[in-house]
């Protein structure tokens, strides 16, 4: 199958396109990859393939991580997004799932998980607890995980609902969409 | 409000027992849902809970809870009260032992010879207050980490000073420990290997952490180590008023919420001497057995998950979004509810409740059939199950069991038929129990609680009055928005509710509900002021997390995963 990099041509910048929208009188090479399957640019496809294949490290400590239960089982669904494959290897993920309360006694353990994940990765602060100490302003809690790793999406919430997490995901697979280049 | 104690309040028993004991005990003031209290010398605390616990006719054998208040603001001389809370299954009673600490001379004897479960019980307060208890074997940081400096429940620690760790324990020295302590021997051409369980590992419910020393997969000792998902609500209850404190009850069996605000509003009501209207204690009901149902739904889901049998999941948890639904419907959230209030609900429910419930109802039997005909004879399932993680009734008495997992072990105890509250003598209703205290039997044991659960739904939905939801008490419930703008009386206790928070008068209180874990208390002791002075819950899955080596040594390590799905610790409830 060729899969050609074709950056001047603006109208595919986006995700895939049947190569049965050619203009007419395309060239035969451009047949020939119609009868192939499609054309896109490299980075497209990646980004396409990546968005629709996050496999989150659900890193869930407290209440969220019911919630998050909440959001793979048959009602919520998260595998329509692509997301249902849950890895608890930090190896093996490219989302951080943080859904629950950190402690000062887990911030080591957190860093050392996300520094474990390959690149590209994306973090989730899911619930206020994760994303700001939420309620619990005391001496055991970290006051936010951003003290200890980067966060790409603060989910509000104690816990959220199932649908928050699901918009954080679509807003997720939004911005590695328009990610400017394969990393 | 029936907070049953003593049966036999000041009985010969007692009498007898003050007798044996003359100048080293003393009666104190009463606690309230507790038969005695007495002040103990503390050279003879062992002494006295020995006693208690073998001489007949007392027979206290739980240990239910231990912890420690600091009375340095309130009070001269010795700052620390040590408080053991003792119960006698067999004849329905509660004591209380105090026995009071100097600060210089910080030390008790330990009495964990006595009861295995407080070996945890005074790790925990020797983290929380530093009292030192001698004889102890492993008097470790347990709920902060190891380079926490200092004793947070100690009224002169500041609650926003927080510590970093910038290592985890690597637990090796307790390992040694455990070695000598308790050796096991494997053969001379074998090595054995060291491996961390957690904290972060799909079997982990939460954040739980094992180091187990394996001799192929056989594990020769279980180290725990828990407090990753120590929120500090006891410190917390100190500076919220009375109902602020209400939605850290939620937090802490998070899988049913309502079931915590129910114990814990109802330990208030006991500590004030009010009862709750009867509406209100049938919404209770109603709406504590759906949160029963739903956290026995999730403990057997996820702990089949475990055992790789995924179709339960999808199953327990469909019938779980339905009851979702019904409570949303009441409460406004799905999992954290804080419904309940001081002597009364937040609201009373929408008037289509009992259809909905009735028709969720509907739906319980077949789920939970279809679910369970997929295990209950299955031959993978029974053969993981069966004879794993085995515990006898002795022992689990010993270790403070409670709920399904004592029941399990084929002693018939429930809080709601021995202490009925709450209107739980009206009802019909079994106390499933299981053979042999196994992974098989408390899963079956709770998927017949969800049944039991149902019949005293269907029951209480057929009794509930008509009726007010508030108890009729201007200082503890709010009043109704047509007296708060229609006269001034409603609108100056609508203003010092509101301002001030409830008034709890002094004094302190033990009272212990049955949520799906077990035995859920409250220890309250209050000064009279606008907060707790010290408010502790007594959670269930701490005393039966602390006999997990004791389940899981000798065993597999697969054992031990079916082991800790079956146990349902919730850490929110374990480490507070």
């Amino acid at each position: 199958m060729g899969l050609i990099s074709r950056p001047e041509r603006p109208e595919l910048r986006t995700g895939v396109q049947k190569t049965r929208r050619l203009p007419a009188g395309a060239s035969d090479e451009a047949a020939a990859v119609r009868d192939a399957g499609f054309v896109t640019r490299f980075d497209a496809l990646l980004n396409w393939a990546r968005k629709n294949s996050i496999w989150p490290l659900p890193y869930g400590t407290a209440c969220c991580a019911i919630e998050f239960m909440g959001a793979v089982d048959s009602v919520f669904d998260l595998s329509r997004f692509g997301a249902e494959v849950v890895r608890f290897s930090p190896r093996q993920s490219d989302l951080l799932l943080v859904a629950g309360t950190i402690t000062y006694k887990q911030a080591p353990i957190l860093r050392r998980i996300y520094d474990q994940m390959p690149e590209p990765k994306w973090v989730f602060a899911m619930g206020v607890c994760a994303s700001s100490g939420g309620f619990y302003d005391n001496y055991c809690t970290l006051q936010g995980i951003d003290k200890v790793i980067p966060v790409d999406f603060y989910i509000g919430g104690c816990p959220p609902r199932p649908e928050a997490v699901l918009k954080a995901l679509l807003e997720l697979q939004k911005r590695i969409e328009s990610a400017p280049a394969a990393r | 409000m029936a907070v049953r104690s003593a049966v036999n309040p000041g009985s010969t028993d007692y009498a007898r027992f003050e007798e044996r004991f003359r100048g080293a005990v003393a009666r104190d003031e009463g606690m309230v849902g507790v038969g005695a209290v007495w002040r103990v010398r503390r050279e003879a605390i062992l002494d006295v809970l020995r006693f208690l616990r073998d001489e007949s006719g007392l027979r206290f054998r739980m240990l239910t809870d231990l912890t420690a208040v600091d009375c340095a603001p309130v009070r001269d001389g010795d700052r620390f009260d040590v408080v053991y809370i003792l119960h006698s299954l067999e004849r329905g009673d509660r004591v209380a032992v105090k026995c009071a600490i100097p600060e210089e001379d910080c030390r008790c004897d330990s009495a964990h010879a006595l009861f295995a479960n407080a070996n945890w019980l005074e790790r925990e307060a020797w983290d929380m207050y530093g009292i030192e208890f001698r004889g102890h074997p492993n008097l470790k940081r347990m709920l902060n980490h190891k380079d926490f400096v200092g004793h947070p429940l100690r009224k002169d620690y500041d609650i926003y000073r927080g510590q970093w760790l910038s290592e985890s324990d690597d637990l090796l020295d307790e390992l040694e420990r455990r070695r000598e302590l308790d050796p096991r021997p494997v053969p001379a051409d074998r090595e054995t290997m060291v491996l961390n369980l957690g904290p972060s590992h799909p079997a982990a419910h939460g954040v739980l952490r094992n180091l187990v020393e394996l001799d192929g997969e056989t594990i020769l000792h279980a180290i725990p180590e828990i407090g990753y998902l120590h929120r500090g609500f006891e410190k917390s209850a100190e500076v919220h008023d009375w109902n602020q404190i209400v939605p850290y009850t939620d937090r802490l069996n998070y899988c049913s919420a309502i079931l915590n605000n129910i114990a814990y509003a109802r330990a208030v009501e006991a500590l004030c001497g009010i009862t709750a209207t009867d509406r209100t204690m049938f919404i209770r009901v109603i709406l504590g057995e759906l949160s029963r149902i739903m956290d026995h739904l999730v403990c057997n889901g996820a702990n089949l998950v475990d055992l790789g049998a995924l179709t339960n999941f999808w199953y327990l948890f469909n019938l779980r979004e339905k009851i979702y639904d019904v409570i949303e419907s009441v409460t406004g959230a799905r999992l954290t509810n804080s419904y309940t209030r001081i002597g009364s609900l937040w609201a009373d429910v929408p008037p289509e409740f009992s259809d909905s419930v009735r028709n969720v109802l509907r739906e319980i039997p077949k789920a939970v059939g279809d679910s369970e005909k997929l295990v209950v004879r299955n031959r993978i399932f029974i053969d993981r199950t069966v004879g794993v993680g085995k515990i006898s009734t002795e022992e689990a008495l010993s270790f403070g069991f409670t709920g399904p997992c004592l029941r399990a072990t084929g002693y018939e105890f429930d809080l709601r038929k021995a202490y009925p509250y709450d209107h739980y003598d009206a009802f019909d209703f079994e106390v499933p129990t299981g053979h042999q205290g196994d992974t098989y039997d408390r899963v079956m044991v709770r998927f017949e609680e969800i049944r039991q659960s149902v019949r005293i739904v269907e029951q209480a939905l057929k009794m509930m009055p008509e009726g007010p939801i508030k108890a009729d008490h201007p200082a503890l419930t709010i009043p109704d928005k047509k007296q708060t703008y229609g006269n001034i009386e409603g609108l100056v206790n609508h203003f010092k509710i509101i301002m001030h928070g409830v008034q709890v008068p002094k004094g302190e209180a033990y009272v212990a509900s049955e949520a799906a874990n077990g035995e859920l208390g409250f220890y309250i002791v209050s000064d009279g002021g606008q907060t707790p002075y010290k408010c502790r819950c007594r959670a269930a899955c701490f005393h039966i997390y602390s006999a997990f080596p004791r389940l899981v040594e000798g065993g597999m390590i697969a054992d031990a995963v079916a082991t800790l799905g079956s146990l349902n610790i919730i850490a929110g409830e374990l480490e507070r």
